[in-house]
């Protein structure tokens, strides 16, 4: 067993409001290994770009870590100050976020900003960094790399941006890519080209990935193993296949189920009742108990630890037993 | 099965040029976008016409025309058998209003931060004088945010207490008001979780059976157009290049558009399949490719297709414009 | 995201229900003191300490006839034995002449009381004129766009291209010559519509700006299918949401209306001299100044910092409690 790349170990994240402290990360421990693609998937307000932020260092405060520890290569990350976490940021993590507009410096052309990445973390000359920043972008798919290098950021598509981004994101080789929303702004046929993009690319530089999206269909398509997020906390985290086709979890259970397939017909979709509580308002013991169909006093008081359950690891007293047998009583119309 | 809502060669052409002055000193041409290039479809009663594409289709425009928030360039609209250009700007006008509404894209700014629930869902009742009296407008908005699964006592609450798929419901309740026939809807369950968006679509199908509404539904979500449409219409750069039940659309997409759309869905039930890969982005609308507009990223395209623009035909069945699929190469 | 339980989605079919949780919506005044605004008031000293100086100089001046020990304005009450007194602190003053009293035995406290009443009463009625002038305007030219945008944009460029001082002296003139035996509540009114005139601008175009943002939103375009008509669109659906920024640029253009009328008086221009202001004060006093009474002048100039201060320090509070980039 290879040492893991990146540790997360019970990481908790506060953000302190003059209402009181609302605890928007609690207990989070994962790891991702060297190569690997991990999906971290979750609704709106589960904490799945909190965790992102929280890993590369820009927590926007009043947000911050209140406990745990993130280890990169055995070292910890999270309490460097901001000068040391600068240097890591870009040489051992690289980002990619969702808005590509916003992502790149309008007033700068791609091969300046390019080059100044590289010039910063790579111990090569100018002429090296532009050549290097010309195969970026060839290896990205860009067209005319050695013209267009000198362009503006207006002068390319959301597409091609994007494509920019991760030539930005890999200019320094860092060992993890943590890439929020990557492909959510863009359109379908687009998104499929940069999903691709994204896993050749990190797999030819042997880069680890971290990939937050709220997209069952591209987590499926990109990753090795997913971690399914509810409300701060992680529900189920396992292999791909088996959290899609045989989820542990009541709550993972509930969501493969209410996304509507490319196959099958089904006249109402599973629905899950209720929403996501709220930062101010999480419920005693396990976080999904007032929506879960499974509930019992045990789930009510006492919140439960990430625990084996078949295939994957979820965080529940009442794991299905029979996970095969249980995905398609749940999710009926599924294919296994 | 009676034909409710028919439309006829619809175009709509912005003026996007720059200011005049601007245009005289750096001599640039007016531009204009044509988002959407002659459409014609018919949707039957209780039945629902989905349209698919990407950004810059022109579906969100068709919507917007159907409903009359814009005129149309050319081409007519019929709502029950009327030419809705015809309809004047009184009552004629507004008994068709009342028959066809529209539910919009983002919870967040479909509703006025300043009014209360009751207010924005009694406006329509009050509008077109449907409901007299305040207790009586209160108890209609009451059953209405009932129907959609809301709560009677949330007519005094204001938007931002309400969550995204909440507010898409109080958006619902307040098209169905005036008990309306068709209702067009602009990619209601796109900013919606996933959770939540099952929750929505089934009310909305729920309520379709209920009532035998007509619904014109708008997405870019294969996905979720699969499970709430009869049949499907899918556009590139403004025109409709594929018009098939749901069924045969999905089974035998037939237009290489289509196919490559369905090839490009990540899909969580089939990991791992090979793809082919797509080639190429959506075309600037500001200047569209000459004849096909999908030909520069057509893996079928001939000599015709750059020059010659198809038109939509039925073959097969299925109302398809592609010079290949007419001539048999595909 | 929401702040409701969401106890109320309970599908059509009769799903499993949460528990039902109606919590009464509140009032207006309960959420207005559990807002951020009013978290953001008591938290300022600055803020607490201009609200309460404004709110004393304008309970002053709106109770003027029963707050001030003395009429300066009854000649029955003067007593010129009493003139040029200085103020109670120094060696002659007297405490029942607090701020000592001026050339005709007018005491200077209550003198500026009344004077801070016509200051004020200019000053909030310019603004309000100009409220509304600018905010009809600016809805006006945002919504309809086209020419009339084009056209009322062209004369706020205009009108800022001239000092708001010599605009508000020109229409002065012109209204004295028009009216050369003006009775005072017209010259009031001139003077008003003088210093509003110039005031109106800025309300305009960031009404102009709010309202371009607004008109694109869903809700007013759901309010078109619904077939209301534009006119109620834009008083029902986009007023409301534009007027958050006036409030703040009002706070702010008070100080300033009460300076320009208080510029304007002084320069002899502004208010009758039957109802003298604080800049008429300032002009009268100023004569008094090289020959040693100097609270003549000096008191009503500090009453006009002083009121300036306190609402310029209340605008600029507002305006980053309001902005939800701040919060």
């Amino acid at each position: 067993m290879t040492a893991p790349l990146l540790e997360v170990r019970h990481l908790r994240v506060e953000f302190p409001t003059r209402r009181g402290t609302l605890l928007a990360l609690d207990d989070i421990s994962f790891d991702i290994a060297p190569g690997e693609v991990l999906g971290v998937v979750g609704e709106s307000g589960a904490g799945k770009s909190l965790t992102g932020a929280a890993i590369i260092g820009l927590l926007e405060p009043p947000g911050r870590i209140a406990g745990g520890e993130i280890l990169l290569e055995g070292q910890r990350i999270d309490n460097l100050p901001y000068e040391q976490m600068r240097a890591i940021r870009g040489r051992k993590i690289g980002a990619i976020f969702q808005d590509p507009l916003t992502s790149l410096n309008p007033l700068y052309t791609i091969g300046r900003q390019l080059t100044e990445t590289i010039l910063t973390h790579l111990p090569v000359s100018a002429e090296e960094a532009r050549l290097r920043a010309v195969r970026l972008l060839q290896d990205t798919g860009i067209p005319a790399a050695e013209q267009r290098i000198d362009q503006y950021p207006h002068q390319f598509s959301g597409g091609m941006r994007q494509r920019v981004v991760i030539a930005l994101a890999l200019a320094a080789q860092p060992k993890l890519i943590v890439a929020d929303e990557p492909t959510t702004a863009l359109d379908v046929s687009i998104q499929a080209q940069i999903i691709a993009l994204l896993k050749r690319l990190c797999k030819e530089q042997g880069a680890a990935v971290m990939l937050v999206t709220h997209d069952m269909g591209v987590i499926a398509e990109t990753c090795d193993r997913v971690a399914v997020m509810y409300a701060g906390r992680i529900a189920e985290i396992g292999p791909v296949h088996y959290v899609i086709h045989a989820p542990a979890h009541p709550y993972t259970a509930g969501l493969m189920g209410s996304i509507p397939a490319m196959d099958g017909d089904r006249e109402r979709l599973l629905q899950i009742d209720g929403a996501m509580p709220r930062l101010t308002a999480i419920p005693r013991g396990c976080a999904f108990n007032p929506r879960c169909p499974k509930a019992t006093d045990r789930c009510r008081q006492e919140r439960p630890e990430l625990q084996a359950a078949g295939a994957t690891r979820a965080a529940c007293w009442w794991p299905a037993d029979a996970p095969v047998a249980a995905a398609s009583a749940m999710a009926a119309g599924a294919s296994a | 099965m009676s034909t409710l809502v028919q439309v006829h060669d619809l175009a709509k052409t912005f003026d996007v040029s720059a200011p005049w002055l601007n245009r005289v000193v750096e001599r640039k041409p007016r531009q204009f976008v044509h988002a959407v290039d002659g459409v014609s479809f018919s949707i039957e009663r209780g039945r629902t016409l989905a349209l698919v594409g990407e950004s810059g289709c022109g579906k969100s425009t068709v919507a917007r025309l159907l409903v009359g928030l814009y005129g149309p360039t050319r081409g007519r609209v019929e709502f029950d058998g009327q030419d809705t250009a015809t309809l004047g700007d009184g009552a004629a006008l507004r008994a068709v209003r009342r028959r066809m509404q529209m539910i919009f894209q983002d919870p967040y700014a479909s509703l006025n931060p300043r009014w209360k629930v009751l207010d924005i869902v009694a406006e329509p009742l009050r509008e077109h004088g449907l409901v007299a009296g305040e207790e009586a407008q209160r108890a209609r908005v009451a059953e209405l945010l009932q129907s959609v699964g809301l709560a009677a006592a949330d007519v005094e609450k204001f938007p931002h207490q309400f969550s995204g798929g909440q507010r898409q419901r109080i958006s619902i309740a307040r098209a169905l008001a005036t008990q309306p026939e068709f209702l067009v809807c602009d990619e209601p369950t796109s900013a919606l979780d996933v959770s939540v968006q099952a929750q929505v679509l089934n009310i909305m199908k729920g309520l379709q059976r209920q009532r035998g509404l007509t619904y014109l539904f708008i997405s870019h979500n294969l996905a979720v157009v699969r499970h709430v449409s009869d049949e499907v219409g899918v556009m590139y750069l403004g025109r409709l290049v594929e018009l098939a039940p749901k069924a045969e659309l999905f089974a035998q997409p037939r237009h290489p558009y289509t196919r490559m759309l369905l090839d490009a869905i990540p899909d969580i039930h089939m990991t791992g399949r090979s793809r082919t890969p797509v080639q190429g982005e959506v075309p600037n609308p500001l200047n569209p490719p000459a004849g096909c507009a999908f030909h520069p990223r057509c893996p079928h395209a001939n000599a015709r297709c750059s020059a010659e623009r198809p038109v939509l035909q039925t073959i097969g069945g299925i109302r398809i414009a592609c010079h290949a699929v007419e001539e048999g190469r595909i | 995201m929401s702040n409701s339980s969401d106890s109320s989605s309970a599908g059509p079919a009769g799903a499993v229900a949460a528990v039902p949780v109606v919590a009464a919506a509140p009032g207006a005044w309960a959420r207005f003191f559990d807002g951020d605004i009013w978290y953001s008031f008591r938290t300022s000293p600055v803020a607490i300490v201009a609200a309460v100086l404004a709110f004393i100089c304008m309970f002053c001046a709106l109770f003027a006839p029963w707050v001030s020990p003395h009429n300066p304005f009854d000649l029955a009450s003067l007593d010129l034995s009493d003139a040029s007194l200085p103020p109670a602190w120094e060696a002659d003053g007297r405490a029942k002449y607090l701020l000592g009293t001026d050339d005709q035995g007018r005491d200077i406290l209550s003198a500026l009381m009344y004077g801070a009443r016509i200051s004020l009463l200019v000053g909030f009625a310019a603004v309000l004129l100009s409220v509304v002038v600018g905010v009809s305007l600016g809805l006006l030219s945002g919504f309809v766009g086209g020419k009339i945008d084009a056209f009322i944009m062209r004369v706020c460029d205009v009108m800022l291209s001239f000092p708001s001082i010599l605009v508000a002296l020109l229409i002065d003139g012109v209204g004295r010559a028009l009216f050369p035996n003006a009775h005072e509540a017209l010259a009031f009114s001139v003077l008003i519509i003088a210093i509003s005139l110039t005031g109106w601008v800025p309300y305009a175009r960031t009404v102009r700006g709010s309202t371009l943002v607004e008109r694109n939103k869903e809700y007013v375009q759901a309010a078109r299918v619904i077939g209301v008509s534009p006119g109620r669109i834009m008083l029902k659906h986009v007023l409301p949401n534009v007027l958050g920024p006036v409030m703040v640029l009002a706070t702010i253009q008070v100080g300033q209306a009460i300076l320009t009328e208080a510029t304007l008086s002084f320069l002899g221009v502004g208010v009758p001299p039957t109802s003298p202001s604080l800049g008429t004060l300032i002009r009268v006093g100023n004569d008094f100044l090289f020959s040693g009474e100097w609270w003549i002048t000096i008191f009503p100039g500090l009453m006009l910092v002083l009121i300036a201060l306190s609402v310029n320090l209340l605008g600029d509070w507002l305006r980053d409690a309001v902005n939800p980039r701040l919060r």
